[in-house]
């Protein structure tokens, strides 16, 4: 049908003119982090170079900063993807009337603007001497995603059946056995989008690292590249692209690595859904 | 339905008591406890450096902490919550904090997300796939990161003004004129995809009868668009309008490496108002009180989502 298709073409013409808007500001780093002499505006270069690259691949600008950034993500991600599947199967497991109390903390603290709090996290951190830690920093990480990951968590866990579960108790197995024998295999990929999705916030996340980290030796990439941009003078904007670049590559790969299973739905972790 | 009653008694009770009671079904008290122990750890860390900040916040937003100078902080009732109310720059803040969540969030993000969404139920896969997989990276990016990109297309040299003197159109320094539009523009660009993902989800989930049925009645897009798409995904909107509101109240980073909030104050949203109090001016009770607002608008929101959200919990 002629109808169809000039709608289709219609909408596929309006999407094109947004994602031009959207692009140009990732073109810009793309292309920037190849070219010799990039500077602020989107372009072609004249020839394509691994200078930029090259040059920040240094300990000092890039593998130092990056391992920060695993070792405070991998623990933040490790001690929240722990925590969160021991908490989800009572929740998803027994009735109790605790349950649906501590649900709805959960759910109330999954919104609560983190921002806000920096600022006494930070004070408090000074008193019991976690600041500039970074065990410290994993603690927060930490808690601050668990809201989210426990809520997660429990609705993959809700979708296991019980039955499963009630034949290995007949055998004999304990509570904790079965959740590491029977259930947490049958949700890999639920625990796969928790342990990816904490990560993702983790390894992006500025402000928290920004507040309780102080010594340079110890900041993750997120907060070292703003030092990268403010304090070294002029800019080198190719670097600074390549950096991003580099810095940007792991977290859209796991993104992508998890993509289908996150669907439409995921932005909500099924909050919408209940 | 039950697990072994051994493993749990030797679990929680090391007391001689309760081992004796271990042969036969452990008393109910006793059973909620030990079902309830996976639930420690979160529980504490939560307690830890969720709740204890929160409470913490409470009461240094009433006490007259400072960074340097000062031995001991006394408590000061209202009085930071009075100097906030009588300080130009924090109302200032506040107004700025209202017209990036206005301009971004309800406008921007909503209304984007939802356009994008809708557009793709119609276009052809390959541009659905391509105008998705690039709003999601823009949504991926680390904070920093879409901070410079966006520094870099708003600057008086970047792309925004190339493209514009390409198409003969005024150009400026947005950064130093329109700091906070181009905070919000940033903030478009970055968290839009959420929106999208929202309502790409709703979406699909409205009958395609419904749709039919009216397009057979003679309602053409924009009719049906408002008599029957959004009221059906009311719910949706709802919770997506409260959920962006939300972090973008919370945002800090995006603006913090465009602007520092400034030209002289320009694009400096409570986030950075509070940031700036508590550690450059060293008035962490003053930074505090203004985070326990932000903390209380935050919790109005979070209970207005709970209320969309009760029918399903």
């Amino acid at each position: 049908m002629p109808a169809v298709n000039t709608r289709r073409l219609a909408a596929d013409a309006g999407l094109l003119v947004i994602a031009a808007a959207f692009v140009l500001p990732l073109a810009w780093v793309i292309l920037s982090s190849v070219d010799p002499k990039a500077d602020l505006t989107v372009k072609v270069p004249d020839g394509v170079t691994l200078d930029n690259f090259d040059a920040v691949l240094t300990p000092e600008i890039t593998f130092t900063p990056l391992l920060n950034s695993l070792l405070l993500c991998g623990g933040g991600t490790a001690l929240t993807v722990v925590c969160a599947a021991l908490a989800a199967y009572p929740l998803s497991r027994f009735r109790s009337r605790l349950n649906r109390p501590f649900l709805l903390t959960i759910l109330f603290a999954t919104s609560l603007p983190i921002t806000a709090i920096m600022v006494p996290v930070y004070a408090l951190f000074v008193q019991v001497n976690l600041i500039d830690t970074v065990q410290g920093t994993i603690f927060f990480f930490a808690a601050s995603q668990l809201p989210f990951a426990i809520w997660l968590m429990k609705n993959f866990m809700d979708g296991v059946p019980k039955e499963l579960e009630e034949a290995a108790w007949t055998d004999g197995a304990s509570s904790l056995q079965s959740l590491l024998r029977v259930v947490l295999p049958l949700m890999g990929p639920g625990v796969a989008v928790v342990t990816v999705f904490s990560f993702v916030m983790m390894w992006g996340n500025f402000f928290v690292p920004f507040m309780l980290l102080l010594t340079p030796e110890q900041m993750p990439a997120a907060v070292s590249i703003n030092e990268f941009f403010g304090n070294r003078g002029t800019v080198v904007y190719g670097q600074l692209a390549a950096f991003s670049v580099i810095y940007s590559t792991p977290v859209i790969l796991l993104y992508v690595g998890v993509a289908r299973r996150l669907g439409g739905g995921f932005a909500l972790g099924g909050a919408v859904k209940g | 339905m039950t697990g072994p009653a051994g493993t749990r008694a030797t679990a929680t009770a090391p007391k001689p008591a309760a081992a004796k009671a271990a042969p036969g079904p452990p008393h109910p008290t006793v059973r909620a406890l030990t079902r309830a122990l996976p639930l420690t750890p979160a529980t504490v860390l939560l307690l830890l450096f969720l709740a204890g900040p929160i409470a913490y916040c409470a009461y240094i937003a009433f006490t007259d902490l400072q960074l340097t100078g000062q031995a001991e902080d006394s408590f000061i009732g209202f009085e930071n919550f009075r100097t906030a109310f009588g300080d130009e720059a924090f109302l200032n803040a506040v107004w700025l904090t209202l017209v990036f969540t206005v301009v971004s969030a309800l406008l921007g993000q909503n209304t984007l997300g939802l356009a994008l969404a809708a557009l793709m139920r119609r276009a052809s896969k390959p541009v659905r796939t391509l105008v998705g997989g690039i709003v999601v990276t823009a949504w991926v990016l680390p904070e920093v990161v879409a901070g410079f990109l966006l520094y870099a297309f708003f600057r008086r040299e970047g792309t925004l003004n190339a493209v514009l003197d390409w198409l003969h159109l005024p150009t400026q320094n947005w950064l130093y004129t329109l700091p906070i539009l181009a905070v919000s523009f940033a903030n478009v660009w970055r968290g839009t995809a959420f929106s999208m993902l929202v309502y790409s989800a709703a979406l699909n989930e409205i009958p395609k009868e419904i749709t039919e049925a009216a397009e057979m009645d003679g309602a053409g897009g924009w009719r049906r668009m408002w008599h029957i798409t959004l009221p059906m995904i009311r719910r949706s909107i709802g919770t997506n309008l409260m959920l962006i509101t939300l972090q973008t109240l919370s945002v800090f980073g995006l603006i913090w490496v465009m602007t520092r909030g400034g030209p002289g104050g320009k694009s400096q949203t409570l986030p950075l108002f509070m940031y700036e109090e508590a550690f450059q001016k060293s008035m962490i009770g003053y930074g505090t009180a203004v985070a326990l607002l932000l903390l209380v608008v935050g919790s109005l929101f979070s209970v207005i989502y709970l209320r969309l959200l009760r029918t399903e919990v």
